[in-house]
């Protein structure tokens, strides 16, 4: 009977329900009184009411604690505007002291060109070349079996970049030249070259890592052909 | 980092509509206005603190009635009242069928709003605050179980005790017992 009152029986209970007490005098009768004890309690329960100074009370403290993470979102906010302006000027520094060491091995490049004595060590064969530069830089190299590819070795010479020695290879493709620089990778100029091809000035560029080593190829060659002759540095450096 | 401010803004948009029912509940359960609105704040307090931990898609409404009835109780005045509240040995208990002295209609006519009120008013704690939580909140047999963190059986068979209680207290007001 209250559970029917209460709303709380299932459809079909509710339907026998009903059915039962339009036939049963008596259980209507209870179904009435338990209504209307179900609506004077209502109606008497519904007695007190909150001041308003209570209300601004509670607002004031679920508001007080919502302003205090404004402030905290606030200073979230800044910690990330600052974060992101760091990371920002990090990677521009990083970006000008790629572009300076780019710029300071086209350079070299340059000049190399210019001059008449463009290397120290003159020989197209490799195994002339590569022990050359054995007790003149901290660490050896590799270097391919150009026959039957369109480049030629011409030597080499020593470099330095950021103070620290590598290798200056120089290779002839057609009435081009190409500069290959090795360097170890943790040295101080060669840390942060990134990775890819990029063009510097007029010249194409190419850089990697490998085997713990940096290079960096410059030439006014097409990237097509600096693609070639690096697949041939990276196959020889391969142990 | 957490969603703090929306987060806040969902819990007012919660919990704020709620006030006005859970004031009048705390003052029957207290029977003071200065505790009743100590245990309103208290309860808020304590819902937003614990807001975070809230289930959404659970009901509010019985999260918050039962943090404002633990509170009640772990206080001063509950702790005075907690033996009429923690009777909970009616578990298996069968309702008792609906009789009274005076017929219902009878009863309810003579019986004016204030004596509905005292009659209310001088009931056990458990059994006043399931007569209200059903009948003045609306709450359903389910809502009332999670509120009071009691299985529905017990419900049912408190809410049926209590309201015969409330009978028989209206009887003997109206009698001059």
């Amino acid at each position: 009977m209250e559970a029917f009152a209460d709303g709380e029986l299932g459809s079909a209970e509710m339907r026998a329900f009903d059915e039962h007490t339009r036939q049963c005098a008596s259980c209507a009768a209870d179904l009435l009184g338990a209504v209307r004890l179900k609506l004077a309690i209502r109606n008497a329960g519904r007695r007190y009411s909150p001041s308003p100074e209570l209300r601004q009370s509670v607002l004031k403290d679920v508001r007080a604690k919502s302003g205090r993470h404004w402030k905290l979102q606030w200073a979230w906010a800044l910690a990330a505007a600052l974060a992101v302006l760091g990371l920002f000027f990090y990677v521009q520094q990083a970006e000008y002291a790629q572009r300076r060491s780019f710029a300071e091995l086209a350079d070299v490049h340059v000049a190399t060109l210019a001059s008449s004595s463009p290397v120290d060590v003159v020989s197209i064969d490799r195994h002339t070349v590569k022990p050359w530069f054995a007790g003149k830089i901290p660490f050896t190299f590799n270097l391919p079996e150009l026959a039957g590819t369109p480049f030629v070795l011409e030597g080499g010479r020593i470099a330095y970049l950021g103070q620290s020695p590598g290798a200056q290879l120089l290779f002839k493709d057609g009435n081009h030249r190409i500069s290959v620089f090795i360097f170890q990778n943790r040295s101080e100029g060669a840390r942060g070259l990134g990775q890819g091809s990029s063009k510097q000035v007029t010249f194409n560029l190419s850089t990697w890592s490998e085997q713990g080593l940096r290079y960096v190829m410059i030439s006014d060659v097409e990237p097509a052909d600096l693609k070639e002759l690096r697949n041939l540095l990276s196959a020889a450096a391969k142990p | 980092m957490p969603d703090d401010s929306s987060s806040i803004r969902n819990f007012e948009e919660l919990a704020l509509p709620l006030f006005e029912s859970l004031y009048n509940f705390a003052r029957w359960l207290t029977r003071d206005q200065e505790e009743a609105e100590d245990l309103v704040q208290e309860t808020y307090r304590k819902a937003l603190k614990g807001f975070p931990s809230f289930q959404s898609g659970t009901n509010f409404r019985a999260w918050m009635y039962r943090i404002l009835r633990n509170t009640f109780l772990t206080s001063r005045t509950g702790l005075k009242s907690a033996p009429s509240i923690s009777l909970d040995s009616e578990e298996g208990e069968s309702v008792q069928p609906l009789t009274v002295e005076t017929p219902e209609t009878l009863l309810l006519d003579k019986a004016s709003q204030e004596l509905v009120q005292q009659a209310i008013e001088s009931l056990p704690a458990n059994f006043r605050e399931i007569i209200l939580l059903c009948e003045v909140e609306e709450m359903s047999y389910q809502e009332i179980a999670e509120t009071i963190s009691a299985p529905i059986g017990t419900v049912m068979s408190r809410l049926a005790r209590a309201r015969k209680a409330l009978r028989q207290e209206l009887t003997r007001k109206l009698q001059g017992v």
